[in-house]
C-alpha cells in the first residue's frame, strides 16, 4: 500500500506532528510497508464476525454522581505541573 | 551470597530473623547499582534517598509478615509515582512529577515496600528491545553487546543482574514476557484487567496490563496476590476474587493438559530455541503432564491484526501529550505550532511511527478497512485460544523465535522487530495471561518458555511454571558481568 508524501503530510499534520522533510520521506516509506504487510488481512473472511472492542465482557460500570473532591497540595502541584499557568488556571495560547 | 542476590523469599526470611536489615539489604542493591549500572544503564533515575527513607520505616515498623515489606524494587518509568521523576522514557515527560502513585504501586507503598530507583523502557512501552528509549540504551547482562529486550528493557536488566528483587511492569504485546525470556528470569504477563491499570502511563487501552519481572515462580506468585483485585478508579478490572497464588503453586501438574499449537513450531524459527522448548515439554511429560496437540490457526494474522490495533489506539492515547498540562512545552508563536513543535521535537521515531499508522488506521473513510477489520480478526484469534481452551488447560510455546539480538541488529528494521513479537502478541489480543520462565540457554543466551493460561486463571500458569522451576536449574543461573 504506496503512501503518497501529500498523504503523509496530511496525517502528520491531524496527529499534530510537525516532521522534517527528511522524516516524511523516512515514515513514507516505512509506513508503505507496514500497511503492505497488514493489506493480508483483506483475504480473512470475516463475514459476520462480530468486532471485539474489549475482553473483558463488562459494561456501563458507573460510579454516584459525586464530587471527590482533591486536596489543595496535589491541586497545587498539578497546576504547577503545567508549563504556564495564572492563579488556579491553566494557560495556553489562544484557541481562536 | 550478598543480599541483593535474594529472592524476595528468602530476603523476608532474612528480615523476620532478624539476620539483617530492610536498610542493609536496600543498600545492597544501591551498591550494586552503583557498581553495574554504568555498564547496563537500567536505571533512569535513582531513588537512593527516597528508599533509605522507606527501608528505615520499614524496619522501625519491624514487622514483616508481609513478604514484600522492606523488599527492594524498581518500576518501569511509565508507572506514576508521587513526587518522584517519572518520564515514560520520554523526553516529552523529562521534567514530569505526578502529584500521585498508581494503585499498584500505592499497595506496595501500603505494605512499606522499597523503591530503589524507576527503570528503562521502549519509549511509552513502544517496542520490542529497549533500543526506542528517550533516553539511552539498557544493555543486557548476559552479553552487553545484546538487547535485554523490550519494552520492559530496564526492569529486565535490573532484576538479572540482582541490582532489585523485583519489577513492576506492563505488558501490551509481550513487553514482559519477552525481555523475561531474552534475560533468563520470570515474567508475568496478567489477564487483562486482572491488575489495575490507574497511574500507569497508557499505551493501547484494549490490551495494556499490569504486571511484573521476579527472579522465580514463587516471587511471581506472591507480588501478583499483592496487585491483583478490582480497582474502583480502574472501570476495566472485574471483580474476581484473587486466588492465593503462593499456595496454589504448591500442587502438581499430573493429568494437566498441555497445548501444544503447531503454529509456533515453524520452519524459520531457531532450531536451538526449538530444541530447547520441546526439551521443556518433555519435562512436564514426565511430571505428570498430559501433550495435546492443537491448531490455532489465526495465528498468523494475529501481528497485523495487532499493528493496527495497538498504533490506534496508541494515536489517541498519545494525544494527551501536547505540552498543555505537564511536560515540556516548546515555545511557539501559537496553538498549533506549540503542538507541532512540542510533539515532533520530544517524540522519539518509533511512538511517531505508531501515531501515524494509528492516525491512518483511524482517519475517515479507513476505519471500516483498517481498525474495525482487525477487530474482526481479533475476535477470530480469541475464538481460537477459547476453543482450544476447552480441551486443555495450559497452551505452552516458546516465548521468542530467537535468543536476544545485537543491539542495532533490527533497529533500522520496524517490521522485522514487529515479527519477533510472534509468539506473544496473540495472547495479548485475547487478554489471556502468560508467564514466561526460563528453559534453557543457546549459545550462553537464555531461552524463555511461555506458558499462557485461560482468562483469570494465574493459579494454573503459574503452577506448571513452578513445577517445571523446581525440576530445572535454569532460575538459579546468573550472569557473570565484568
Amino acid at each position: 500500500m504506496a503512501l503518497t508524501k501529500e498523504e503523509v503530510k496530511h496525517i502528520a499534520l491531524l496527529a499534530r506532528l510537525g516532521l522534517k522533510d527528511e522524516e516524511i520521506e523516512e515514515y513514507t516509506n516505512q509506513l508503505s510497508s507496514i500497511l503492505d504487510y497488514i493489506e493480508q488481512l483483506k483475504e480473512v473472511n470475516t463475514d459476520g464476525v462480530e468486532p471485539t472492542a474489549q475482553v473483558t465482557g463488562l459494561e456501563n460500570v458507573m460510579r454516584e454522581d459525586e464530587i471527590d473532591s482533591c486536596d489543595n497540595e496535589t491541586k497545587d502541584k498539578l497546576i504547577k505541573s503545567a508549563p504556564d499557568s495564572e492563579d488556579d488556571l491553566v494557560k495556553t495560547k489562544s484557541v481562536f | 551470597m550478598n543480599l541483593n542476590e535474594l529472592t524476595i523469599k528468602k530476603a523476608n526470611e532474612g528480615l523476620q530473623k532478624k539476620d539483617f536489615s530492610s536498610v542493609e539489604l536496600t543498600k545492597a542493591c544501591l551498591d550494586k547499582i552503583k557498581k553495574m549500572d554504568d555498564k547496563i544503564k537500567a536505571f533512569i533515575t535513582v531513588t537512593e534517598d527516597v528508599a533509605l527513607k522507606q527501608a528505615e520505616a520499614a524496619d522501625k515498623a519491624g514487622d514483616f509478615s508481609d513478604p514484600l515489606t522492606g523488599i527492594p524494587h524498581a518500576p518501569k518509568d511509565v508507572f506514576c509515582t508521587k513526587d518522584v521523576r517519572s518520564t515514560g522514557a520520554s523526553k516529552i515527560l523529562d521534567n514530569y512529577v505526578p502529584p500521585f502513585d498508581a494503585t499498584s504501586i500505592e499497595k506496595l507503598n501500603q505494605v512499606n515496600g522499597v523503591m530503589v530507583g524507576k527503570v528503562n523502557c521502549d519509549e511509552f512501552a513502544q517496542g520490542g528491545s529497549g533500543e526506542n528509549s528517550g533516553y539511552f540504551n539498557t544493555h543486557n547482562p548476559w552479553d552487553l553487546e545484546r538487547v535485554p529486550g523490550g519494552s520492559c528493557s530496564g526492569s529486565a536488566a535490573a532484576v538479572a543482574s540482582d541490582m532489585c528483587i523485583y519489577s513492576l511492569g506492563t505488558d501490551t504485546g509481550g513487553s514482559i514476557r519477552q525481555p523475561a525470556g531474552f534475560c533468563g528470569i520470570t515474567g508475568l504477563k496478567v489477564t487483562y484487567g486482572r491488575v489495575s491499570r490507574y497511574g500507569v502511563m497508557a499505551m493501547a487501552s484494549s490490551l495494556d496490563t499490569i504486571g511484573h519481572l521476579a527472579k522465580n515462580v514463587e516471587d511471581a506468585a506472591i507480588v501478583l496476590k499483592h496487585i491483583a483485585g478490582k480497582d474502583k478508579k480502574d472501570s476495566t478490572t472485574p471483580d474476581k476474587p484473587v486466588d492465593d497464588y503462593e499456595k496454589e503453586i504448591l500442587k502438581d501438574i499430573k493429568g494437566l493438559k498441555v497445548g501444544l499449537p503447531k503454529e509456533y513450531f515453524i520452519e524459520g524459527m531457531d532450531k536451538e530455541v526449538k530444541e530447547t522448548v520441546n526439551a521443556a515439554v518433555k519435562k512436564l511429560e514426565k511430571m505428570g503432564a498430559e501433550i495435546v496437540d492443537i491448531s490455532l490457526p489465526y495465528t498468523d494474522k494475529a501481528i497485523a491484526a495487532y499493528y493496527i490495533i495497538c498504533p490506534s489506539e496508541v494515536s489517541s492515547n498519545m494525544a494527551r501529550y501536547d505540552g498543555i498540562r505537564y511536560g515540556v512545552s516548546e515555545e511557539a508563536d501559537n496553538l498549533l505550532d506549540t503542538y507541532l513543535k512540542t510533539r515532533s521535537n520530544n517524540f522519539g521515531a518509533e511512538v511517531k511511527r505508531r501515531i501515524m499508522i494509528g492516525t491512518y488506521a483511524l482517519s475517515a473513510g479507513y476505519y471500516d478497512a483498517y481498525y474495525k477489520k482487525a477487530m474482526k480478526i481479533r475476535t477470530l484469534v480469541r475464538n481460537d485460544f477459547d476453543k482450544a481452551f476447552e480441551n486443555v488447560d495450559v497452551i505452552v510455546t516458546p516465548t521468542s523465535p530467537t535468543p536476544a539480538f545485537k543491539i542495532g541488529e533490527n533497529s533500522s528494521d520496524p517490521l522485522k522487530m514487529y515479527l519477533a513479537d510472534v509468539f506473544t502478541v496473540p495472547a495479548s489480543l485475547a487478554g489471556i495471561c502468560g508467564l514466561n520462565v526460563p528453559a534453557g540457554f543457546v549459545d550462553g543466551l537464555p531461552v524463555g518458555l511461555q506458558i499462557l493460561g485461560k482468562r483469570f486463571d494465574e493459579s494454573t500458569i503459574l503452577k506448571v511454571g513452578y513445577n517445571y522451576e523446581q525440576a530445572t536449574e535454569w532460575h538459579k543461573k546468573k550472569p557473570e558481568i565484568d
